[in-house]
């Protein structure tokens, strides 16, 4: 009896919340084209790539059918959110994944109100050491906290002792960017485990790996140029190789295709806009333009750039790779402009204008690189 | 009697004048039957919109032109009511959620949750996701973007964002990552556009006043053919030495701009203070306002006080987007300017004394 209203009760929280899709729904919807970030989102926690420490701490864990709370933290696309389904679908199934699993992200609301009421009355239900047909699960429920990182303080406060008192019946897993946003109390409450950037022969492997099952033809030198500008970051990288297989229909990657330079302007929609990268030859023409001392003529590229809407933002981090080697600043120069880049980083951040900004560095670089010593 | 601007809008792909290798990769992606969700960027004027309408037609047939405003209600959790307008075909919706201000993430979430939800009702014919087409997404607070990341993946489905921005610094990089981005540089040849519009208008237009509309529309498409339109009602035909009528306030700002460098004290001070206010009151953008003044006081300055200057306008302008009230800012950045200008001219004298 107690085992139906908790599959009831589960339901009836679950509906807005994440629904996972069974093998079944996943082989209907496969004509229409799911994201490949989902379809090759690792089934086992054996498909994790690269983050061994918390795999077989997982792992052990899994073995005794029993967890800690969780804390797990890392740049984006390590593969944090990935690792936790998975293990949550080798202690459930998919059977009772839905009655057993609440996961919460940034885009459900959670002010302290649903930390109050939703968080807790999934918490306190208590649900059976067996499934449906018998075979042994273990007694505890998962709440997954997506992003925890963008909830309130007042909201992590809340969580404190819910998460102690329903220890019984409850598993929490927090998962953020930056383990600094999450309040003192919590992470000590949690084992905590970083998340690598995945280098870059991992990466390698798993995209030469999907090209394979999506029969696209890539090669190596395609690849390498995607996994240095998603910077360790898997999501990124998948996202990218989809992008350009989706705008050329002959299924063919080349490096080429990838960065394509024709040009400043020739250039209106490949991968490079795609992913916001600006072709190098643009960010010379600004360098060297910087050289010739005329406020003018940098005034004129700053606003053709801008008009080629060029994110500020990606011109700031390119430049910024370009500066370190430029030979003729001396280091004290470079850190003079090291640090204006960071304020301007900030600026562009609070939503200042892009053109003043830009014409801000631009004519800075242009003094450093004029004025002597 | 629409405008030239509405009236010669390209409505299909392959009508579309410039960036053809763009529309062709757009159809590409169309004729597939699905695409991921987009990220159009470009600064105004550019054709954004154009190439997002010309797309849903493609996509959808001329059912996407019949529009109808509907008014939507949300409530936020202080149970305050807020009110949106969208404009909605049967197979998209538009929003522009930076009406909402602070709430805009109960209006964001509300909105895609509600049309994700339901379901096309005639799989067959029709395709079977919908398009949600969010305006200025740059506008939108950091919240409502958070919002968006995951919302985004969930509700892929039966639904696709088609986001516009200006600026993708202002955008997250979560929500980046997510998107297909989409780079819509504006045009480089505007003049060859005019004459087209020109010659199906059964006008006549010079060469040279081509040009001269061209260069002052900065290459924003948009106003280069309002240009055009209020020199054909100024006189027509055309005459190459004809003036190119600029907007009032830009006449105004740029002898603004001039009373600035004409004389450094609290009275000229007091004087510009009048005169931004009443640029304001017209609803001049405070960051157009600090562009148009910086880039009429740059030219009466020396090189290095140009950086200096430029410096200043950028920490002004930084702060006018972090505060609340703009003319604060904008009077700090003249009185800054005049005091920098006056030292300026002040040690130009000695010297020329000392010689």
């Amino acid at each position: 009896m107690q085992q139906t209203t908790t599959e009831l009760a589960g339901k009836k929280i679950n509906m807005s919340s994440e629904i996972m899709p069974t093998d079944g729904e996943r082989k209907s919807s496969s004509n229409v084209s799911v994201p490949w970030v989902e379809k090759y989102r690792p089934r086992s926690i054996d498909d994790v790539a690269h983050q061994d420490e918390v795999v077989s701490v997982l792992r052990k864990c899994l073995q005794g059918a029993d967890l800690p709370n969780f804390l797990f933290y890392g740049p984006p696309g390590t593969g944090k959110t990935s690792t936790i389904l998975a293990a949550a679908r080798h202690l459930y199934g998919s059977d009772i994944y839905r009655s057993r699993v609440l996961e919460l992200n940034a885009s459900d609301d959670r002010g302290i109100q649903v930390i109050r009421e939703k968080i807790k009355t999934f918490a306190q239900l208590s649900v059976a050491n067996q499934r449906p047909d018998g075979t042994p699960c273990p007694p505890f429920k998962i709440i997954i906290l997506d992003e925890a990182d963008s909830m309130t303080h007042a909201a992590q406060a809340a969580l404190r002792r819910t998460m102690e008192k329903y220890s019984k019946t409850t598993r929490f897993c927090l998962i953020c960017n930056y383990v600094s946003r999450i309040i003192e109390p919590l992470t000590s409450r949690c084992s905590k485990f970083r998340f690598k950037p995945l280098p870059e022969n991992i990466l390698l492997h798993h995209l030469s790996a999907i090209s394979e099952k999506e029969n696209l033809d890539c090669d190596k030198q395609a690849l390498r140029n995607i996994i240095s500008i998603s910077e360790g970051d898997m999501r990124k990288a998948i996202t990218y190789i989809q992008s350009v297989s989706r705008l050329y229909n002959d299924k063919r990657i080349t490096s080429e295709r990838i960065i394509e330079s024709a040009g400043v302007t020739g250039l209106y929609f490949s991968i490079a806009s795609a992913t916001l990268v600006i072709p190098d030859a643009l960010i010379d023409s600004i360098l060297e333009t910087c050289r010739l001392n005329s406020y003018e003529k940098l005034d004129k590229i700053i606003q053709n750039v801008i008009a080629d809407s060029y994110s500020a933002y990606q011109l700031l981090s390119q430049l910024h790779d370009k500066i370190v080697d430029v030979d003729e600043l001396s280091d004290k120069k470079k850190s003079f402009l090291a640090q204006m880049m960071a304020e301007i980083d900030k600026c562009l951040m609070d939503g200042a204008d892009e053109y003043l900004q830009m014409m801000k560095l631009c004519s800075h670089i242009m003094q450093q690189v004029c004025a002597g010593e | 009697m629409s405008l030239w601007v509405d009236k010669y809008r390209p409505t299909s792909l392959s009508k579309l004048d410039y960036h053809k290798d763009l529309a062709e990769q757009l159809k590409n992606l169309i004729q597939s039957g699905d695409f991921p969700h987009l990220l159009f960027y470009g600064p105004s004027g550019a054709g954004k919109k154009t190439r997002i309408m010309a797309m849903l037609r493609e996509l959808y047939g001329a059912g996407v032109e019949k529009l109808r405003v509907e008014h939507q209600t949300f409530e936020t959790p202080s149970k305050k009511k807020i009110e949106i307008t969208t404009v909605a075909s049967n197979y998209h919706i538009e929003i522009n959620p930076s009406d909402a201000k602070n709430n805009d993430r109960v209006v964001i979430q509300g909105m895609i949750k509600s049309v994700a939800q339901t379901q096309q009702l005639d799989a067959i014919s029709q395709k079977n996701f919908k398009v949600i087409v969010v305006m200025e997404l740059d506008r939108l607070t950091k919240d409502a973007q958070h919002a968006l990341r995951r919302t985004m993946e969930k509700y892929i489905s039966t639904c696709r964002l088609i986001l516009c921005c200006n600026s993708t610094s202002r955008v997250i990089p979560a929500v980046r990552s997510r998107c297909l981005g989409i780079r819509v540089a504006a045009p480089t040849a505007d003049e060859a556009l005019l004459h087209g519009v020109c010659k199906k208008e059964g006008l006549t237009l010079n060469q040279e006043l081509a040009v001269r509309i061209a260069e002052q529309s900065k290459r924003n498409l948009r106003r280069a053919l309002l240009m055009c339109e209020a020199c054909k009602v100024q006189q027509y035909p055309f005459t190459p030495d004809q003036p190119v009528s600029e907007a009032e306030w830009e006449i105004y700002l740029r002898e603004t701009a001039a009373a600035i460098v004409e004389q450094q004290n609290p009275k000229r001070l007091l004087e510009v203070r009048a005169r931004l206010y009443e640029l304001l009151c017209h609803c001049i953008p405070p960051d157009v306002i600090i562009k148009g003044l910086l880039s009429e006081l740059i030219v009466n300055s020396d090189g290095q006080l140009k950086t200096e200057i430029t410096a200043l306008a950028a920490f002004y302008e930084h702060r006018i987007q972090m505060g609340r009230k703009a003319i604060f800012h904008l009077e700090a950045f003249v009185a800054k300017f005049m005091s920098i200008y006056k030292r300026f001219l002040d040690e130009g004298m000695a010297a020329m004394d000392f010689m």
